[in-house]
């Protein structure tokens, strides 16, 4: 027996991959329904719907540069101390001094490719129309997916502790300054003067609601390295499922009737 | 400053590289065509312009920064003289005008090729210029310039299959995709895709992550602002909006709007066609919506705030050098004073020192009557009008709500534009200003 056989035929392959080698119709079939990652899929499709012409496979991708995000994320929390003292130096010493430099690389470049595919994606799905019934509600999901999408970038701007970094996220966070109502310097925040105290201050905006501060200071660092590695990707995994469960029951990718 | 030797033998490296890579890019398509034996005439022009690509390399890498192929420097001081907002909003537009009108012509392979080479070409030789080159190359903006090509390429497979869907549409044939709807089995024919898939963006993210290295500067200090300071690349269109309105509506209430004005967009869009193929000509109303509000109002903003906005976030020409001590003149005027003093020549409504709050309310409603005036026709008048004349058959169809949704949203996301020609016609900077409250329009 080839040691291939051998392997397989072992009581430990079987007991991990409930299913024969997809080598012919019937197995490639059980695989699909067998197998924890595969049943994502259906077991057979339209030709139509994996073409790459009609989906540039936009979905996917940006669904794998999830996935690399969070593997590099990961990684880059081993030596990444959210405070002021180390924050910046730990991203130096990432560059100069730890093995496998391009860790930061990957991490960041993967993120601007995740936005522009997340884009991308939305835009085949506009330009197929495949927003209208029945899936009006996964493009509902997959706005959010979009916001999160950027939120997550913009919370990963500010962790470097550079210039480059805080500059861009005061900036960012500015607007918030502004918001009808909620920010202080924003118009109609005087209606919310309860017994002449006035309740929005820079102190209680919302901006200081996202900074945790009155300014980009350390509370900023930490909140936004709590949203950025675990707060936003969390939801951002529950909404992925949700969606891609939705593509299934709304009748798989969209197709001329 | 100007390109000076120095740094042109620093890009000679890449340009060379470049030129070779482009090279290389039409000896392939040459060979293609070649081998199907279609379209033999342009296998022998895509071989040409390889060769000069070849040529162009090799001035690249002669040694001699004299050498390097780059664009004269009047043509450079002309581009930067003729580029400023105004040209380059009219400008783009026009260009998308075009694109869309003639897209049968565009679509074309050879056509497309074409645009794509000098459009390549137009890239290296502009990247010979020191001032070009320093913005286009940091590190954060590289991804831009890589998003303005891939949507060019994807608006291109998309029109391409769209223009052939509607032709057979037009001939009462069904889309394209319809002649390929058998089933196949997902393991092996969707699996391997996107294993492929993955190996691919996974070699390209390691390219791209070997050679470009991510930016890092000074540490932080929130006392040193830098000038221009600048939001992630994914926000410059937002931050341009500032130009034109004041951040609680640049920055707080235009966002939501282009959020709930997405989400609601499959309930606004009551159009049975077009769903799940490529076309234009069925949903022509949402399909210029959408690529006004995606092109004009997001992309084209955020390529005008990374790269033509430098310090004090003046506008700069591609070829311009950023230098802080440009000054712009600001004489931009609200319209209550175009109203009261400059139309007639009287002074602002003023309330005098102590007045009641009602006398002051009243008075600064006097004052913004002007404004309120334009804004409620703009709001409350243009909605029925349309109703009754441009939209009829879609107020018909819609119903009260979701007509009002829409119309409305329409409105807001025309609130943009509109306020950029008044500000560079007019000089307009607030329609309605009512600083007691922290409220400008
Ligand atoms: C984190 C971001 C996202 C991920 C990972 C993701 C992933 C996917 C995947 C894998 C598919 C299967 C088909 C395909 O690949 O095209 C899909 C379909 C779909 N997505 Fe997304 N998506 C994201 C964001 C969005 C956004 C921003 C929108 C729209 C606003 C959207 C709307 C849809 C819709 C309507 C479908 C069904 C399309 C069809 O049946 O043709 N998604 N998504």
């Amino acid at each position: 027996m080839a040691i291939g056989e051998i392997v397989r035929n072992s009581q430990i392959w079987k007991s991990i991959f409930r299913h024969p080698m997809p080598l012919d119709r019937r197995n490639r079939i059980v695989v699909m329904l067998t197998n924890f990652f595969l049943h994502l899929h259906p077991v057979s499709i339209k030709k139509q719907g994996i073409a790459l012409s009609f989906t540039w496979c936009m979905g996917g991708v940006t669904f794998f540069l999830f996935l690399v995000e969070t593997v590099t994320g990961v990684l880059l929390m081993f030596y990444y101390r959210p405070t002021l003292e180390w924050a910046y130096n730990d991203i130096l010493a990432l560059r100069d001094v730890t093995s496998l430099g391009i860790l930061r690389e990957l991490h960041r470049w993967g993120a601007h490719a995740m936005v522009i595919t997340t884009w991308l994606h939305m835009y085949r799905v506009f330009l197929t129309g495949s927003y209208k019934p029945p899936r009006e509600f996964n493009w509902v999901i997959g706005v959010i997916l979009l916001l999160l999408t950027l939120l997550l970038s913009f919370t990963g701007y500010l962790l470097p502790w550079d210039q480059l970094a805080i500059w861009a996220i005061t900036v960012g966070s500015n607007m918030a300054r502004a918001s009808p109502i909620l920010g202080y310097e924003g118009p109609g925040q005087q209606l919310l003067t309860i017994g002449g105290i006035d309740m929005i201050t820079d102190g209680s905006d919302a901006r200081f609601g996202l900074l945790g501060a009155r300014f980009v200071g350390e509370e900023t660092l930490n909140r936004f390295y709590v949203l950025h590695c675990i707060a936003i990707p969390l939801a951002t995994a529950l909404l992925l499922a949700i969606h891609f469960w939705r593509v299934r029951k709304d009748g798989g990718i969209s197709g001329p009737l | 400053m100007h390109s000076n030797g120095l740094f042109l033998k620093d890009v000679a490296g890449f340009l060379g590289s470049y030129y070779t890579s482009l090279a290389i890019m039409n000896a392939v398509a040459a060979l293609i065509l070649w081998q199907k034996k279609k379209q033999v005439g342009w296998a022998v022009v895509w071989s040409a312009v390889a060769g000069v690509m070849m040529v162009l390399a090799s001035l690249a890498l002669s040694g001699s920064a004299a050498w390097v192929p780059s664009l004269p420097l009047s043509v450079r001081n002309l581009v930067n003289s003729l580029s400023g907002p105004v040209n380059y909003t009219a400008g783009t537009t026009a260009l998308f005008a075009v694109l869309f009108i003639f897209r049968k012509f565009f679509v074309q392979p050879m056509v497309a090729w074409t645009v794509l080479n000098v459009a390549l070409l137009l890239m290296g030789l502009s990247m010979a210029d020191e001032n070009f080159a320093s913005i286009v190359m940091k590190p954060d903006n590289v991804p831009i310039v890589g998003l303005v090509f891939l949507l060019a390429f994807f608006t291109w497979v998309a029109t391409s299959q769209a223009v052939v869907n509607d032709e057979r549409i037009a001939r009462g044939l069904p889309p394209m995709e319809k002649l390929n709807d058998e089933k196949v089995l997902v393991w092996p024919d969707l699996v391997y895709t996107e294993l492929i898939c993955m190996v691919g963006v996974t070699a390209f993210l390691l390219v791209w992550a070997i050679f470009l290295q991510a930016p890092l500067e000074e540490p932080a200090s929130s006392v040193k602002t830098p000038n221009p300071s600048k939001a992630p690349w994914y926000f410059l269109g937002l931050q341009e909006m500032l130009v034109y309105f004041d951040p609680w509506y640049a920055g707080v209430v235009l966002p939501s709007l282009v959020v709930v004005g997405l989400m609601a967009m499959p309930y606004l869009d009551f159009n049975k066609k077009g769903n799940g193929y490529y076309s234009i000509e069925e949903r022509k109303f949402s399909y210029l919506v959408y690529q006004f509000g995606f092109f004009e109002l997001w992309i084209t903003l955020i390529i005008l705030g990374t790269f033509l906005r430098g310090p004090n976030w003046n506008f700069f020409g591609p070829f311009e050098f950023w230098s802080p001590y440009k000054v712009e003149v600001l004489n931009n005027v609200d319209l209550p004073q175009m109203f009261w003093v400059n139309l007639l020549d009287r002074p602002l409504p003023r309330v005098a020192a102590g007045a009641s709050t009602l006398t002051q309310v009243g008075t600064i409603l006097l004052r913004e009557a002007p404004g309120l005036v334009v804004m409620g026709a703009y709001l409350l008048l243009l909605p029925p009008l349309l109703a009754v004349t441009a939209f009829r058959s879609y107020y018909a169809k819609m119903g009260f709500i979701r007509y009002m949704v829409m119309v409305n949203l329409m409105l807001l996301m025309l609130s943009l534009p509109l306020k950029m020609i008044l500000r560079w016609t007019l000089n307009l900077k607030y329609i309605i200003s009512i600083p007691e409250f922290s409220l400008n329009f």
